[in-house]
């Protein structure tokens, strides 16, 4: 297992600076800081000096060697906002990204694993129909403009929701609930599509024949065939709440990674984006070992065989 | 020749009997199948893939249903056993199964009988066990369900299980997943798994169909072994004569959803009285010349949507005349040989059963 993990870890190492490099051109595309951080009347001579100083007149082969060995040492650069170090600025907001994400997340794949193997009893019956039809509109209605609704109608009109903010538990309910429908519609029909074909399997007959009741059948025989699709779809959802909460959160005013990423476009502020875009990859990747992981668990099959000499 | 043939199964059950434990005794019909009827729900409408199926099974004793693929065979296994598919339905009939009717009870409550009772083995070993659970795990399952045993406890009866149908080395593979099995161990495991709490009735569906030619000598020897030390009634569904003639001792063969003739195999096999059985029989190639032509029944089965009234197997049979376009001949007891009395050992769905070795 720690071979396996360790071989993971070096193969995710080349995709990540391609990840770092692909950024950094890409920021840079937005436009000179300076014309940002100066006074409108700025004199060019102010504006070399400012872009002397952070570096930013150098060849972008030069300022990239820099950066990178920068990251070699942990150093990401200081905000060109607040001076503060990037790297803390980007480790600050990500506990709240992965606490809305995760929460979300939980709840989703719960309700989506009652919901579909519920659906999956009776295929085509009432229950599958009606599941069906709230699990499409679920992951069809677009999550910017559930948000406003929501803030319109809950905080607004009725006033039981702050509009923004995280203080208090109701602050989460509309930030979670707006997140919450996409993933959960979408890994209701995963759910249902894949216990519908477990559930058709000879060796599902056969567990009846032992005596195996209908909970049993479902929680115990099915299920765990029919996880892997749902963890991969769930594990995907999730690689899209840790970096794509960003329209939520920045709705919400929710001090996470996405609101920092967005702040720090349009601020130009090159190694906060950087870090920020970093450390979301680094998530990203440690995810996906965990899935992977979660699928060794769940089937024997997929276990990677350990080569004694 | 033919009375020693005939009285060879009964020889085998009666040292069986010799040998039993178990509370049955030999012959004891443990299985009592009357009018079962089988619907299935398909788009162009509901057709009956089992119509009117009775038999017998004995305790120690092994019934043959023999047919070709598509003739219901393998729909009255999961019928018997309560594992049908959702868009099947029993229409009619009765399971008397020692005394209770399966038919009449629900789902649930036939859930107590499913291990305890009742036992079946399925073709593919690979698809009927679950990939993801140890055999261990299952094969301790009836245990935990039906006797309450803690997982601890399960596990070392699984172990018995294992050594009950050879399998080497029961300590470390209990803990092996199905894929890390050979085929024909995986049927034992199957085997094991429906023999688990010693049942009255063993259903074996195709059991060797998957399997090499020596490994289902095998596990043929294993499922007799089996049978004669449980005192099982074995129900043995196949399409293959020499199992049939090898391992049964009685037969019911079926044709379109409908048993067309059932006895005693040794009595069957030499004198068939339905011509579905005799065209079988003949089809089997024996002491042929080299370039002579392989017999065969000409046509194919009547599609199940499309069953005509009448026989069911008029459309190939040689000796069709208009009374079987008409009026369908009940499975009754045929007087074989022909003059003497009918006996219900023998009986066959022709309307010609008596003439039909005459023609």
């Amino acid at each position: 297992m720690l071979i396996y993990l360790r071989k993971r870890i070096v193969s995710s190492a080349l995709p990540l600076v391609v990840v770092i490099v692909g950024v950094f051109a890409l920021a840079r595309m937005t436009g000179n800081p300076a014309s940002l951080y100066l006074p409108l009347n700025a004199t060019q001579q102010m504006r070399d000096d400012f872009t002397a100083r952070n570096g930013l007149d150098q060849p972008l082969l030069v300022q990239m060697a820099d950066y990178f060995g920068g990251v070699l040492r942990l150093d990401f650069g200081q905000s060109l906002r607040t001076g503060q170090d990037a790297a803390a600025m980007a480790l600050r907001a990500f506990p709240a990204t992965l606490q809305l994400a995760a929460t979300t997340m939980v709840l989703a794949v719960l309700l989506a694993l009652v919901v579909g193997c519920w659906a999956a009893l009776k295929p085509n019956g009432i229950a599958d129909r009606i599941s069906s039809f709230v699990s499409m509109a679920a992951a069809s209605i677009p999550d910017f403009w559930l948000a406003i609704v929501g803030i319109w109608v809950f905080a607004i009109t009725l006033g039981w929701l702050p509009t923004s903010g995280v203080s208090g538990a109701g602050a989460w309910v509309l930030p979670i609930a707006t997140l919450l429908l996409r993933p959960f519609g979408v890994l209701v029909q995963i759910v249902r599509g894949s216990m519908v074909s477990a559930l058709s399997e000879p060796y599902i007959k056969l567990a009846r024949s032992r005596g195996a009741g209908e909970l049993r059948v479902v929680t115990h025989h099915a299920l765990r065939n029919a996880a892997a699709p749902a963890l991969t779809v769930a594990g995907d959802l999730t690689v899209g709440l840790v970096n794509g909460a960003v329209v939520v959160e920045t709705i919400f005013g929710w001090p996470g990674i996405g609101k920092l990423m967005i702040d720090s476009i349009l601020q130009r502020d090159f190694a906060v984006l950087q870090a920020a875009v970093l450390l979301t990859a680094v998530a990203i990747f440690a995810l996906n070992i965990l899935i992977d992981m979660g699928y060794a668990l769940l089937d024997a099959r997929v276990r990677p065989v350990t080569v004694k000499a | 020749m033919k009375t020693a043939a005939q009285q060879a199964p009964i020889q085998r059950a009666g040292e069986a009997a010799g040998a039993a434990t178990g509370q049955a005794k030999a012959h004891d019909v443990v299985l009592q199948v009357r009018d079962l009827a089988v619907d299935i729900r398909t788009h162009r409408g509901t057709v009956r893939a089992v119509n009117s199926v009775a038999f017998e099974a004995r305790a120690g004793e092994t019934l043959a249903l023999l047919g070709e693929s598509g003739c219901g065979k393998s729909m009255t296994a999961k019928a018997l056993a309560g594992i049908m598919d959702p868009v099947c339905d029993l229409a009619d009939g009765e399971i008397v199964l020692k005394g209770t009717d399966l038919a009449a009870l629900s789902a649930k409550e036939r859930l107590k009988f499913a291990g305890p009772e009742l036992g079946i083995v399925f073709q593919d070993a690979l698809t009927a066990l679950n990939p993801v659970y140890t055999v261990g795990t299952q094969l301790g399952e009836a245990f935990r369900i039906h006797r309450g045993l803690n997982a601890k406890q399960a596990r070392a009866e699984a172990i018995d299980l294992m050594k009950r149908v050879g399998i080497p080395e029961p300590e470390s593979r209990v803990n092996s997943y199905p894929h890390q099995f050979s085929g024909g161990m995986r049927q034992r495991i199957l085997i094991a798994m429906a023999v688990a709490l010693n049942p009255r009735l063993l259903i074996a569906d195709e059991p060797t169909t998957a399997l090499d030619v020596t490994v289902q000598a095998q596990i043929m020897q294993l499922l007799r072994k089996l049978r004669e030390e449980g005192q099982m009634a074995v129900i043995l569904i196949t399409h293959d004569l020499a199992v049939v003639a090898e391992e049964a001792d009685s037969v019911a063969v079926m044709y379109a959803g409908n048993v067309v003739e059932s006895g005693p195999v040794s009595e069957v096999f030499a004198d068939p009285r339905h011509p579905y059985t005799k065209g079988l029989l003949e089809s089997v190639p024996v002491h042929l010349e080299r370039g002579a032509k392989l017999k065969s029944i000409a046509g194919s089965p009547p599609e199940l949507h499309d069953i005509p009234a009448g026989c069911v197997y008029q459309s190939r049979c040689p000796l069709v005349q208009d009374i079987c376009r008409a009026e369908r001949p009940v499975l009754r007891p045929a007087a074989i040989p022909s003059g003497t009395e009918p006996r219900p050992a023998r009986t066959a769905a022709c309307h010609f059963s008596e003439e039909i070795n005459n023609v």
